[in-house]
C-alpha cells in the first residue's frame, strides 16, 4: 500500500531530516558560545560569495559525488560499503603509478590512463570483501572497515619505504610530470570568457564526476544489470528464484562501487595534489555515506547533496579561519545528517505517514 | 647485548596496559551484539568517555568523578543508538557510523570551547589520574626467579581499571552463561520471537544490553584518558574501537576468547612500539605498518572462515517487529 505520495518520500522527508540536523547544528554552535546566524553568513560568503569560494566548494563536491555514487551503487544491492576510504586510497595509488611510470604526451591521455588505473585498483580493493561476502559469508561491513585500515598501512608502507623520492622527508611520491597536470576550471572557462579564480583547485574531474553520475543512472535504471542489482537489493530470495546469481551481483556491484570511490583520487591526487600524499582522501569516503543517504541513492540527489557538503566543507574551513569555531564542526554536522537521514529515518517517516493517511482518508 | 627477560617483561607490561581498553570495549560489544544489536560505534563511545572523564577529572581534581562522567557520556550515546536502532528500527550500522562522527566532532568542539587548547584537555595532575597499584606480596615474591619479576612487572603495578577489565571477563561469562538474564539476552540475539512468546520484553532486553555496552565503553574510554595517558587529545582512541570489534569477531563472541584475542592484539600494539627489539631478536626489520595492519588482516582471515568459522548471533542487525 502506498502510504505517501512519491514526492513526500523523495523530497519532504530528506528536507525535514535536514532541517532537524540544521537546527541541532545551530544549537551546537550556540552551545559553544558562538552566533549561528553570523556563522552561516560567513559560511555562505566564504563558500559561495566568490569564484574562489565556488572553486573550493566544487572541488570538494567532486570528491563527494564520486564517493556518494560509490555508496549508492552498493546500497542498491543492499550492500553497505564503508570501505570507500580505503578504495579511494588504492585509487590514489593507481593514479600515482600510471602518472609517474608511463610517459604521457598530453593531459587528456593521462586522464584516461589514470582513470583506468584508479578504477582498477579501487575495484580490486572492493573485490576481496565482495568475494568474501558472496562466497564465505563474512560480513561486508566489517571486512570493508578492516580493509580501510589495511589500505592505510599499505599506503603508509609504500609511501615511506618505496615510492618516496630520495632525500625527501614527507611520506609522498615525487611530483607528477607536467604533462599529466589537469586543467583547472579557470583554464577551462577562460576561452568562454568566464573569469574563474586561478587559485581554486576545482578541475576537469568535476566533469568526470557528473559523467559518472549519468553513468550510474543509466546503469541502475536503464540496463538489465541494474535491474538485477535492484532486484537483488529488494529481496535476495526473490532474485535468486528469478535466476539472478547472487555471487555475480554482489561482486559486480561492489566492484563498480570500488571503482567509483577510486576515481575520487583523480580529483585529489591528479587534479589538486599532483603527487600522492598519505592523507589525500581526508575522510571523503565516509562523507559518501552521508551524501548517499541524503540523496536517497539517486544520482541527482547525490549531486545535490555533494554540492551541499562541498559548501559545508569550504564554509567550515572559512569559519575555522575567521572565528574560533574549529573545523570539526563539519564532522558534527555530517554526523547529524547521517543520523537523521539514515538511522532516525523512521522517526521522521512514521508521523508524516500518519499525517498523509489522515488527510488521504478525508479526501477519499 | 640484550637482556631477554627484561625486554620480555617490558613488552608484556605494556601489553597489559594496551589490552585493557580493547578488552573493555570488546566485552561491551559482546553484550550488545549477543543481544542482536550490532555496534560499530564502540570507537565513538570510547572517545566521548575519554574526553568527558579527562575534562571532569581535570576540573574537579577527582578521577572517580571523571570516570562517572565518562560512563555517563558513553551511556548517552548508547541510548541514542538504542533509540535509533531499537525504538525507531533504523539501520544499526548507519547509527553506529553517525555516533562515531558525532563523538569525533563534539569532543574537539567542546574541548576547544571549554579549555581553548586546540581541542585537548590540560594535562591531568596526580589526583586526576588513576594511580598504579602495587599488589600485595610483590616484595616477598621478588626473590623468586622469573615468577618474582613477572609478578612485579606484569601482574602488579597497574591502575585499578586494568584489574576491573580482567575481572569483567569471568563476570561477563557468568552473567551470560549462568544467569536467567544472560540466557534471555543471548536468546534475544538468536531468536527474539521466541523470547517474545515467553513473555519477556525484547525491547527491554535489548535496551539493557545496549546500556551495559555503554558502561563498559565508558570505562574503556576513561582508562584511555586517565590511566593510560594523562588527559584527552583529539582522536586519541585511534581506531581502538575497530580493533575491539575485530577482537570480538576473532573471539567468536565469547568472553574468554575475547580475553585472549585482546591480549594478542595488545601484544601486537606493544611490539609495534619497540621496532628496535624486533630487529635485535629476529635479525631483520619487520615493517611497523605490517604490525599495525596485522589485527585487521587476522580478522579478515578469520571472517573468511579459513581458520575456524565465526558465526555471529543469528538475529544480529535486524530490528524486531512484533507480528500483528
Amino acid at each position: 500500500m502506498q502510504k505517501m505520495p512519491v514526492w513526500a518520500d523523495v523530497i519532504l522527508i530528506p528536507l525535514v531530516s535536514l532541517l532537524l540536523a540544521a537546527l541541532l547544528s545551530a544549537a551546537v554552535i550556540v552551545g559553544i558560545g558562538e552566533d549561528p546566524q553570523a556563522a552561516l553568513k560567513l559560511m555562505i560568503s566564504g563558500a559561495l560569495g566568490s569564484t574562489y569560494g565556488w572553486g573550493y566548494t566544487l572541488y570538494y563536491a567532486t570528491n563527494f559525488i564520486f564517493t556518494g555514487l560509490a555508496v549508492s551503487v552498493a546500497f542498491h544491492a543492499k550492500l553497505f560499503n564503508i570501505g570507500g576510504e580505503g578504495q579511494a586510497m588504492l585509487g590514489g595509488l593507481g593514479v600515482a603509478l600510471v602518472a609517474l611510470y608511463i610517459p604521457w604526451p598530453h593531459w587528456s591521455f593521462a586522464l584516461i590512463g589514470c582513470t583506468i588505473g584508479a578504477a582498477l585498483l579501487g575495484a580490486a580493493w572492493a573485490y576481496i570483501p565482495a568475494i568474501l561476502q558472496a562466497k564465505r559469508g563474512s560480513h561486508i561491513v566489517i571486512t570493508t572497515i578492516m580493509f580501510n585500515f589495511i589500505a592505510f598501512a599499505l599506503l603508509n608502507y609504500l609511501l615511506v619505504n618505496v615510492m618516496r623520492p630520495a632525500g625527501s622527508m614527507d611520506p609522498a611520491t615525487a611530483s607528477f610530470p607536467e604533462a599529466t597536470h589537469l586543467p583547472t576550471l579557470h583554464m577551462l572557462l577562460e576561452p568562454l570568457g568566464i573569469k574563474f579564480s586561478k587559485a581554486a583547485p576545482a578541475n576537469v574531474s568535476l566533469v568526470f564526476a557528473l559523467l559518472a553520475a549519468v553513468f550510474v543512472w543509466l546503469l541502475i535504471w536503464r540496463t538489465r544489470l541494474g535491474y538485477e542489482i535492484r532486484a537483488f537489493g529488494h529481496s535476495e530470495s526473490a532474485a535468486r528464484y528469478a535466476g539472478i546469481n547472487p555471487v555475480r551481483i554482489t561482486v559486480i556491484a561492489m566492484m563498480v562501487s570500488g571503482a567509483l570511490a577510486g576515481m575520487m583520487s583523480l580529483n585529489t591526487t591528479m587534479g589538486e595534489g599532483e603527487r600522492l600524499i598519505l592523507n589525500s582522501t581526508e575522510g571523503a569516503g565516509f562523507i559518501g555515506i552521508a551524501v548517499a543517504l541524503m540523496g536517497r541513492s539517486h544520482p541527482v540527489g547525490v549531486v545535490v547533496a555533494s554540492i551541499l557538503f562541498g559548501f559545508l566543507y569550504q564554509g567550515g574551513a572559512e569559519l575555522a579561519l575567521w572565528t574560533s569555531i574549529p573545523r570539526d564542526l563539519i564532522v558534527v554536522i555530517q554526523a547529524l545528517v547521517i543520523l537523521f537521514t539514515g538511522a532516525l529515518d523512521n522517526m521522521v517517516r512514521m508521523p508524516l505517514e500518519r499525517l498523509f493517511l489522515m488527510f488521504g482518508r478525508k479526501e477519499g | 647485548m640484550f637482556d631477554v627477560l627484561t625486554d620480555l617483561l617490558t613488552v608484556l607490561d605494556s601489553t597489559m596496559r594496551l589490552s585493557t581498553p580493547l578488552l573493555l570495549a570488546c566485552l561491551a560489544g559482546l553484550f550488545s551484539e549477543r543481544a542482536g544489536i550490532f555496534d560499530i560505534g564502540l570507537e565513538g563511545k570510547m572517545l566521548a568517555a575519554a574526553f568527558f572523564s579527562a575534562a571532569f577529572a581535570y576540573v574537579t581534581g577527582n578521577v572517580w568523578l571523571g570516570l562517572a562522567a565518562g560512563i555517563g557520556a558513553s551511556m548517552l550515546l548508547s541510548l541514542l543508538h538504542g533509540v535509533a536502532s531499537i525504538t525507531f528500527r533504523g539501520n544499526q550500522l548507519i547509527s553506529g557510523v553517525a555516533i562515531n562522527f558525532l563523538a569525533a566532532g563534539m569532543t574537539v568542539l567542546i574541548a576547544q570551547s571549554w579549555f581553548k587548547q586546540g581541542g585537548r584537555t590540560p594535562a591531568l595532575l596526580s589526583g586526576g589520574r588513576f594511580e598504579n597499584i602495587t599488589l600485595p606480596f610483590t616484595d616477598a615474591l621478588s626473590v623468586v626467579p622469573i615468577i618474582g619479576p613477572f609478578y612485579k612487572e606484569v601482574v602488579s603495578g597497574h591502575t585499578i581499571l586494568v584489574y576491573v577489565a580482567l575481572m569483567m571477563v569471568p563476570l561477563t561469562w557468568w552473567v551470560l552463561f549462568r544467569t536467567r538474564f544472560g540466557l534471555r539476552l543471548r536468546a534475544v540475539g538468536e531468536a527474539p520471537e521466541a523470547v517474545d512468546t515467553a513473555g519477556v520484553s525484547v525491547i527491554g532486553m535489548r535496551y539493557s544490553a545496549v546500556i551495559i555496552c555503554g558502561v563498559l565503553c565508558g570505562i574503556a574510554g576513561a582508562y584511555m584518558a586517565t590511566g593510560l595517558q594523562a588527559g584527552f587529545v583529539k582522536d586519541m582512541t585511534a581506531g581502538r574501537g575497530y580493533i575491539a570489534l575485530a577482537a570480538l569477531i576473532f573471539a567468536k563472541w565469547r568472553p574468554w576468547y575475547a580475553l585472549s584475542s585482546c591480549l594478542l592484539f595488545g601484544f601486537l600494539q606493544a611490539v609495534a612500539l619497540r621496532p628496535d627489539l624486533i630487529k635485535g631478536y629476529l635479525g631483520f626489520e619487520v615493517q611497523v605498518q605490517l604490525l599495525d595492519a596485522l589485527p585487521y588482516i587476522l580478522t579478515v582471515v578469520i571472517l573468511a572462515g579459513f581458520v575456524g568459522k565465526a558465526i555471529p548471533p543469528r538475529a544480529g542487525g535486524e530490528p524486531y517487529v512484533k507480528e500483528r
